[in-house]
């Protein structure tokens, strides 16, 4: 999951025009995804020539979604990081392991409960079944979660909203229509 | 609350230039069903949770068939796609991510060399990484003539089962639960176990095995072989601790939609995703 081909295709398929940028000096400031592939330590690594770049975004009010490990790297750090690798710190609070009895990785559809509706990203889609697939998911340290989802005891960070930026821990591009829907709402902020 | 899933399993023969379905083997003839990325968006559209491509073609030179299937079906369906058979390498690996696969199932690779769950999980992530096993039942006397196996009382009597590799041409005498809690650790994201005893029975899935299986490891297991109607269903998942079922023929043959398994299911009680 987190593959960028998925995020390309979905995007595509709502009529955007997605570009993969792979140089800083590419990234052009209309709206930035950042997509997760592997483990908090490499998305961390990876994006930090791009940080000076999404800073800029950041002023501009350019909107901003990162998706599964790409959410997760705009806290501040992770649980599953090697020791000195830091996240963009957008968000307060770090990255945990899900603590639980049931099956980890938690893979698969379920179900989310918005906690507020006045999402840009939720706006007048309700709550649905999107998919998950991971064993960390965030604790903010400040009051930015708009959406949970409950796995046994434990409630799901599924996705954190501040100003312009969002990060979603499922994956809208593979969430069906549903998914789309909320790829739509970012596009037309 | 986590729903199960439930996930077509296209075998596809990619022999031809755009690939082909094929629906098994009635009378010994093969029958085909279309173009695997037109019968995926069919199945997206039914509801399918995910959707798990298996190449089953005999010859070689089919890569590139696989590579443009991935790349045709994922303009289409927005559900997660799997890709198994004959990937042996990270490079092959990455051929299909690049095209918009999710996860790749590797089987007969991973027996081979373990050491690529390891490395398709660090470099992919542990959620692209399924393994694929296929056990056999080896029935036993007496659960203490078996050194170094783990021995299971079935209705059938006891047993240990083994991996098999090469889609079921070659017995390894791996032991197929250890095999599973080998590769937990070695950083696999999901188990897809497959019944050789009951694959293309629809006698139902193999219970015995998903539930020992599934209750020592703690990555999801997707239950797989045997599938005949949505009961099986119903049976593996309130029996087992598999939180996925995998099936062919009950689909392909338009016996059940995929909407009608969820419904069924729906009424008695498992959570599903309608």
């Amino acid at each position: 999951m987190g593959n960028i081909r998925s995020v390309y295709n979905a995007f595509k398929a709502i009529q955007a025009e997605p570009v993969i940028i792979d140089k800083p000096e590419n990234v052009k400031t209309e709206r930035i995804v950042i997509p997760g592939v592997g483990a908090f330590t490499d998305g961390a690594k990876n994006i930090q020539p791009f940080t000076p770049k999404i800073v800029e975004a950041l002023k501009s009010d350019t909107p901003i979604l990162g998706i599964c490990i790409g959410g997760q790297i705009l806290f501040e750090e992770s649980e599953e990081a090697l020791s000195g690798i830091k996240g963009l710190g957008f968000f307060k609070g770090k990255i945990a392991k899900i603590k639980t009895s049931l099956k980890l990785p938690h893979m698969g559809w379920n179900k989310l409960k918005i906690e507020k509706p006045e999402c840009p990203l939720f706006h007048g889609i309700g709550e649905g079944y999107v998919y998950f697939a991971h064993s960390y998911h965030a604790k903010p340290l400040e009051d930015v979660v708009v959406a949970k989802a409950k796995y046994g005891e434990e409630e799901i960070t599924a996705a954190v909203w501040k100003k312009k930026i969002y990060g979603v821990q499922f994956h809208p591009e593979k969430s069906g229509s549903y998914g789309l829907s909320i790829l739509k709402n970012f596009l037309n902020m | 609350m986590l729903c199960k899933r439930i996930i077509p399993c296209l075998d596809c023969d990619l022999a031809v230039p755009r690939g082909r379905v094929v629906k098994g083997i009635e009378f010994r003839q093969i029958r085909y069903a279309g173009e695997p990325w037109k019968l995926a968006k069919k199945y997206y559209d039914e509801g399918a949770d995910e959707i798990v491509f298996l190449d089953i073609t005999a010859s070689h030179e089919r890569r590139e068939t696989m590579v443009n299937v991935i790349e045709e079906t994922a303009k289409h369906v927005f559900v997660p796609l799997t890709v198994g058979g004959g990937i042996k390498s990270l490079e092959d690996a990455r051929k299909v991510f690049n095209v918009g696969a999710d996860k790749v199932s590797i089987n007969t690779a991973a027996i081979q060399n373990p050491n690529l769950i390891n490395q398709i999980a660090k470099y992919f992530g542990s959620q692209a990484c399924v393994v694929a096993i296929d056990a056999k039942r080896r029935y036993v006397k007496s659960p203490n003539n078996v050194k170094d196996k783990i021995v299971i009382k079935t209705p059938e009597g006891y047993c240990w089962f083994e991996c098999s590799i090469y889609g079921g041409r070659k017995f390894t005498g791996i032991d197929a639960i250890k095999w599973a809690m080998e590769v937990e650790e070695r950083g696999a994201g999901e188990i897809l176990l497959t019944s050789m005893d009951r694959d293309g029975t629809v006698k139902g899935y193999d219970i015995p095995l998903t539930k020992e299986v599934s209750r020592r490891v703690k990555i999801p297991v997707i239950a797989s072989g045997g599938c005949g109607n949505p009961e099986h269903i119903y049976e593996v998942f309130t029996q087992t601790e598999a939180t996925a079922a995998l099936a062919a023929s009950i689909f392909h043959y338009e016996k059940y939609t995929i909407k009608q398994v969820k419904e069924y299911l729906a009424k008695k009680n498992v959570s599903v995703r309608l």
